[in-house]
């Protein structure tokens, strides 16, 4: 018996380091999963933390696919909510107007799912080859400024359907010369609503479990450490032959991807989807998340995302002051982490070092 | 003889130029900042809030002097700016940018719900604190507001004695110093903290002069009407080459201009979006900037 524990111990020793470490990201988001889902049904979760579960699930992949362009390839992306954005709406489109034609819900919601990575990813392309030759905050500035141009341009977009096809107008709902029995799907600035409302929970955490993975054996093959390597020292990767551009634009329309399936599992959680959501605050919101989850961690991104998430919503009993206490903690954990001398602070007082010390100081007694 | 002009194309023209002055008033602060810190300080636009409750506490509140409003929102403006580098930024100084750029973001955040809280989430309606009267010019044809008569004046006596400040005074000088090499410029026995605080300073009283202007011309008031014109005034200060002060002029005024006249003519929504995107194609052309030096990365 003794010896069957220890031949366990070593094979599971034995397993690669990585692999070790995402089976306990993985099997922490299943335990999390179990846990929520008995307390659902067992009633015993409150319905604000209940409403929040989808979100939790969409900010994670938010979080999970911005660290691979900022924590893995190194770029600060200020507009990563565009990518959402269009994941959102390409999928409610394609939802609204299928609604009839295909009545299997998950072949429609898999299709929504995949069109709206699709159409992200092919904007992620698009916009990668654009802007990715500028660096630092240049490179930051112009993902900003394309994030801020999908929003707005999608806020004037008015698209509607009827027995010839699709129309498209970018004045109003009456320039689309809909014949009767047309229906107008994209209303401008009210964006598309009665989406159906086909995200649930189970669904959200196995796209998080999937873009994790899609994530993690990147990072582990061959064009991951390429990746890698640009974002430690670009000169000497590309000195070596690493083809930087194709990597860049590779790691970016992933992660713009990635995004898109957030964006179709956001849109089908709510009511009504606008692009007025998805402006440079929701962009700098997933960057907290990736910066506070630690770059590059990306089960730190997904903690972050959790924990950023609810945190708001449990403040709510302190009302006005929640978003302050917020802005605080934010500041405050910032200069706790990064702040030179507060790393210096937590070297010199760790528990590690008050052992160790503790133990000098009884071996001499 | 003017009768051939369009009358409103020139009105849109001078706004433009109005609303590109107090762009590149704010642009100031942040290329300034940038140049001499190497930080995006997103809590810019944010001291362009606090600036104009703090006049319109002392006009509409208090009953006084608008003048008087604007020389001590000056004055607190520039206290809060040292306050934020001295708490927030100055323990960060040799951390990664990133994470200085979130703690700006926490800053941000903290002035908008502070002044959420304070003022409460009704937006004000500012008063104008320029008391110089509309001139009429071509028979009545064309209005330029007192707004526009001080503006465009007043910022580019900033520019100018902001450009000799740095080229001839002392401390200016020191400025060029630390955002050349921060190492050797403590070698040459410049207090780096000193010059950073002083650079805060003035970009945080810049920001309390152009809350006058813009608020006098925009007079909608509210604890996020600081957000959208920081940002532009960012992407100003990156269009005309990020820290270099005639950049940050010309980028401010170009996209001032750009703005009112696409609201004008082409659609009100779009406005936005076409400055984003002509400042997309700026940089793809001249990835530093229209002024912007070009930096050899050395191997």
């Amino acid at each position: 018996m003794k010896n069957q524990v220890l031949n366990l111990k070593t094979r599971v020793m034995n397993i690669n380091k990585s692999t070790r470490s995402n089976a306990v990201t993985i099997g922490g988001i299943l335990i999390a999963y179990v846990v929520c889902t008995a307390l659902i049904n067992s009633g015993n979760m409150s319905n604000l933390l209940r409403n929040l579960l989808v979100a939790m699930c969409y900010y994670s992949i938010m979080a999970v696919s911005l660290n691979l362009t900022v924590g893995i390839l190194g770029q600060l992306s200020l507009g990563h909510a565009g990518f959402m954005c269009i994941g959102a709406f390409t999928g409610a489109f394609f939802s609204k107007i299928t609604v009839n034609t295909i009545n299997n819900t998950f072949i429609r919601f898999t299709l929504a799912i995949l069109i709206g990575a699709v159409a992200a990813g092919l904007f992620g392309i698009f916009i990668g080859v654009v802007v990715l030759r500028l660096k630092g905050d240049y490179l930051a500035i112009v993902t900003l400024a394309f994030g801020e141009i999908i929003k707005n341009v999608l806020n004037v977009f008015y698209i509607g359907y009827d027995s010839k096809g699709i129309h498209f107008s970018m004045k109003d709902t009456a320039s689309l010369n809909l014949e009767e029995g047309g229906m107008v799907v994209v209303k401008g600035a009210q964006g598309i609503s009665g989406t159906p409302r086909n995200s649930t929970f189970t669904i959200g955490v196995i796209l998080l479990i999937i873009t994790y993975l899609i994530i993690v054996n990147l990072v582990n093959s061959r064009s991951g450490r390429a990746i890698m390597a640009i974002r430690d020292n670009h000169i000497a990767a590309e000195s070596v032959g690493i083809d930087i551009t194709k990597y860049k634009i590779l790691a970016f329309s992933i992660s713009a991807a990635l995004a898109g399936v957030a964006g179709v599992l956001y849109s089908h959680n709510i009511a009504t989807v606008q692009s007025t959501k998805f402006g440079y605050n929701t962009s700098i919101l997933i960057l907290v998340f990736v910066v506070l989850g630690g770059m590059g961690n990306l089960r730190g991104s997904i903690i972050a995302a959790i924990i950023l998430t609810v945190l708001p919503e449990y403040l709510r009993f302190m009302q006005d002051y929640r978003m302050l206490i917020y802005a605080i903690v934010l500041i405050v954990m910032m200069i706790f982490n990064w702040g030179p001398a507060c790393i210096n602070w937590r070297k010199n007082h760790s528990l590690k070092d008050l052992t160790k010390k503790l133990m000098k100081a009884k071996k001499e007694a | 003889m003017l009768a051939g002009v369009d009358m409103s194309f020139i009105t849109y023209l001078l706004n433009g130029i109005s609303l590109g002055s107090v762009y590149s008033i704010i642009a100031l602060g942040y290329t300034m900042v940038y140049g001499i810190a190497k930080m995006l300080n997103f809590a810019h636009g944010d001291v362009i809030m606090v600036g104009g409750y703090i006049i319109f506490t002392i006009m509409s509140t208090l009953g006084l002097n608008p003048i008087l409003g604007v020389l001590i929102a000056i004055i607190l403006c520039t206290l809060l700016g040292m306050t934020i580098e001295r708490i927030a930024y100055k323990p960060l100084r040799r951390a990664p940018s990133l994470a200085v750029l979130i703690t700006a973001i926490g800053v941000s955040y903290l002035l908008q719900n502070l002044a959420l809280l304070i003022f409460g989430a009704e937006a004000k309606s500012f008063t104008s604190v320029i008391p110089v009267k509309p001139l009429s010019l071509a028979g009545g044809r064309l209005s330029i507001s007192g707004e526009t008569l001080v503006t465009i004046p007043l910022c580019i006596l900033i520019m100018t004695s902001l450009t000799i400040f740095i080229k001839k005074s002392k401390i200016g000088r020191g400025m060029v110093a630390v955002s050349e090499d921060k190492d050797a410029a403590v070698l040459m026995g410049i207090n780096v903290n000193k010059t950073i605080a002083i650079t805060f300073a003035i970009g945080s009283a810049l920001a309390a002069v152009a809350s006058a202007l813009m608020f006098s011309t925009y007079t909608n008031l509210s604890s996020t009407s600081g957000a959208m014109p920081g940002i532009k005034a960012f992407v100003a200060a990156v269009f005309g080459g990020i820290g270099s002060i005639p950049g940050a002029m010309i980028g401010g005024i170009l996209l001032g201009v750009i703005e009112i006249l696409s609201r004008a003519y082409i659609s009100t929504q779009l406005a936005d979006a076409i400055v984003f995107l002509i400042l997309i194609i700026v940089l793809l052309v001249k990835p530093t900037g229209i002024l912007g030096k070009k930096i050899q990365e050395k191997v």
